[in-house]
């Protein structure tokens, strides 16, 4: 354990790495979820055949291939990405295709009904799905959006592989250096477990927050607080 | 000659019906070979309470989902309030138009599954449309939800969501939040036909209450026969895809002209 | 010309017979998976003291973790303990461990689907056990299962890749040692992602279709 110990900083520094890593790849890949999914649902085939290919392409290959070429071969096309954005990147896009099908599953399996109510209150397309649509797709989306998040942690171990500091990166440095391969390696094991359990919480804690009828519990407590205030 | 000191009576025509509300003019609907309407006349008078009576699968609905737009006419033409709704020639593709959607403005619905959006309260579902539509102020939009709730008895269940509310209560807001639209012309698609028996009578009065108070177009597609007969001033019976017979309710019920509205009514009413 | 079509036409053969390796990792690690995982199930579907709850762990720490530090354990740390394998071996292990976890998931919803009937069928046939779980649950739990099982198969494939760490030379090892011994990436890592998408693409479509034949029947 003595390595552990006195490497600790360096641990410390490859933890908040593979957090940064997770955030900004997590951000990326909402947005790429939303865009994806929204545009492989519509009626426009200009827009969601390019999304179709888009999914399909970064789901059916690997994501390792995918960091490596955004790290490799990209350079042949005259741009070179720092590893940290390559390594972003790569995760946001390849998560991101995964979550654009959730979105896309949970907006197609809206009651038929919701769209028609709209259309009888005139309401335009997008207006549907930013208030109505979405909205009430959110929780159902929440339990698959949790998974994605997870496997994306643990995918961050493999941005080591193109050089960026994290903590798989920092755990191989120590050990070659140190040679204390065991106690190294159960360490940052049980470090991403609670990350990944972390990560499972925070999801469930949202699933609670999200849940379709709390908003109305909550103004029911507001209610009765009032009431309680004027009868006193 | 007598001076003319007073205007002359201008010559009134001996009938003068007011411009139809709604008017569907050779309208056909086609699934595949299945002919749902067959090139239908019909025509709703401004203020009038029309109820549509038949079997299932008479195409009843459909003229309802065809003034929604839910549904495409394969052929017809469809006038709401003089403006077009639909004009659609045979095997031509129609896609949405603005004149559509303006025209669709006058027009609101109460559906069979209450439709209500589900991650929303009473008071969400109702202010919804007038504010994002109309664009009406969010104070005002509430007084008038508020005034409408209370119109359909439901003040004290504002901030409740519909999983929290009986199916008779959630088909009350459901009218409250069409109504919340200002629409000239209300459709009710079997209103009751989703609900326990024993939360009909609560929608029923709501829809009654509208229907003495209001000058609204109301047309309902109905099989609450004692009820089309107690608040219609015209009642249509439906049968494949075509009107067999429209007048009174008293007329339709009492003394129907029809061998398929006498059938038709013998079969519900005996229960 | 930034693509040189002669030398990515030279590295098909090399790129070919690392996409081998690839598929019988997939193959090997998927039976290894599926088998593990039926035992994982069984074992938390017991209730044996110590031992379930063991199993239980286990699958949820394997899920919570990355495969490829994973991989780093079999490859560095059990050959401290005198256990030592080669990569090909190691890698099919540590992937097949990996997976087993899932499937191990995908089975306990699968012997959960088995209607209550079945079991009190099988109660009053007086049937043994062993014979309940292998004629009478196992059957049906699995039939349900398999277009997920097909799903793990070709999320193994395409994550097979991640065993290039630990040197063993499949399709990814491969690009990247043709890329960085001849300096050119792109034409490798680019045939790498189509070969990994013509196999991957219609074997999803191929599971898309036994979804559908071996949905649940009611």
């Amino acid at each position: 354990m003595s390595a552990v110990i006195e490497y600790a900083p360096l641990l410390w520094q490859g933890l908040l790495t593979t957090i940064l890593v997770t955030v900004l790849s997590g951000a990326l890949c909402l947005v790429v979820a939303f865009t994806a999914g929204l545009a492989r649902l519509s009626s426009h085939r200009i827009i969601s055949w390019p999304a179709g290919v888009f999914i399909e392409v970064f789901r059916g290959t690997s994501l390792l291939v995918q960091m490596f070429w955004l790290f490799f071969a990209l350079p042949f096309f005259g741009i070179q990405l720092h590893p940290l954005t390559a390594a972003v990147l790569a995760l946001g896009l390849n998560e991101g295709a995964y979550a654009a099908e959730v979105v896309r599953g949970a907006i197609a399996s809206r009651a038929k009904g919701q769209t028609e109510a709209c259309i009888a209150l005139g309401m335009e397309p997008a207006l549907r799905l930013r208030r109505i649509i979405i909205p009430q797709s959110i929780p159902a989306m929440l339990p698959p959006f949790g998974n994605v998040m997870v496997d994306l942690l643990k995918n961050t171990s493999l941005v080591s592989l193109v050089t960026v500091a994290d903590l798989t990166f920092r755990a191989q440095m120590i050990r070659s250096s140190t040679g204390q391969t065991t106690a190294i390696f159960i360490t940052i094991l049980v470090m991403y477990f609670v990350l990944s359990y972390l990560l499972t919480l925070l999801t469930s804690w949202l699933e609670r927050r999200y849940a379709l009828d709390r908003k109305a519990l909550a103004a029911q407590r507001k209610e009765s607080q009032l009431m309680k205030v004027g009868a006193a | 000659m007598r001076p003319s000191t007073e205007p002359q009576p201008l010559a009134t025509p001996v009938d003068l019906a007011p411009d139809p509300v709604i008017r569907f003019q050779n309208v056909s609907k086609n699934w595949g070979s299945n002919q749902v309407l067959k090139s239908l006349n019909f025509e709703v008078a401004p203020g009038e309470k029309v109820s549509i009576i038949g079997p299932s699968g008479s195409g009843k609905t459909t003229i309802l989902r065809i003034l929604m737009t839910l549904e495409t006419p394969s052929e017809g033409l469809v006038k709401v309030d003089g403006d077009v709704l639909w004009d659609v020639t045979a095997g031509q593709k129609v896609r949405e138009t603005r004149q559509m959607r303006e025209t669709r403005r006058k027009i609101g619905m109460v559906f069979q599954q209450f439709n209500l959006f589900p991650h929303m309260t009473a008071m969400e579902n109702v202010i919804e449309a007038p504010i994002h539509v109309l664009g009406m102020d969010k104070a005002e939009a509430k007084a008038r939800a508020a005034d409408l709730l209370n119109l359909v008895g439901l003040g004290k269940h504002m901030n409740h969501t519909p999983p929290q509310m009986s199916g008779g209560q959630q088909q009350r807001v459901a009218i409250a939040r069409a109504l919340a639209m200002r629409p000239k012309v209300l459709l009710f698609d079997e209103p009751t036909s989703a609900l326990d028996p024993e939360l009909i009578g609560e929608v029923l009065n709501v829809i009654r209450n509208l229907a003495h108070t209001t000058d609204m177009t109301m047309l309902m597609v109905t099989h609450e026969m004692r009820f089309a007969e107690e608040i219609s001033d015209r009642v249509v019976m439906f049968d494949n895809g075509a009107a067999v017979e429209s007048g009174p309710p008293a007329q339709i019920f009492k003394d129907p002209q029809q061998e398929r509205t006498r059938t038709f009514l013998r079969a519900v009413l005996q229960h | 010309m930034i693509w040189d079509n002669n030398f990515a036409v030279s590295v098909i053969p090399l790129l070919l017979e690392g996409l081998w390796v690839t598929v019988r990792i997939t193959l090997l690690g998927t039976l290894l998976a599926a088998v593990l995982g039926i035992f994982f199930a069984i074992l938390r579907r017991l209730a044996i003291p110590v031992l379930s709850p063991a199993v239980s762990f286990f699958v949820v720490f394997i899920r919570g973790t990355p495969l490829l530090v994973q991989a780093y354990c079999a490859f560095f740390v059990l050959p401290a303990y005198g256990i030592s394998f080669d990569a090909f071996t190691t890698g099919v292990v540590v992937i097949g461990v990996n997976y087993s976890a899932y499937m191990a998931e995908v089975y306990r919803s699968g012997i959960q689907g088995v209607p209550k009937g079945q079991w009190e069928a099988a109660t009053a046939l007086s049937l043994p056990g062993a014979r309940t779980w292998s004629r009478i649950i196992l059957p049906q739990a699995i039939r349900t299962v398999v277009p997920m099982l097909g799903n793990y198969l070709i999320q193994m494939f395409k994550d097979s890749a991640v065993l290039s760490a630990i040197t063993v030379v499949e399709l990814m090892a491969t690009a990247q040692a043709i890329g960085s011994s001849s300096f050119r990436y792109l034409e490798p890592l680019t045939l790498a992602a189509l070969l990994f998408l013509a196999i991957s693409y219609p074997a999803s479509r191929l599971v898309n279709r036994l979804e559908r034949r071996y949905a649940p029947q009611h």
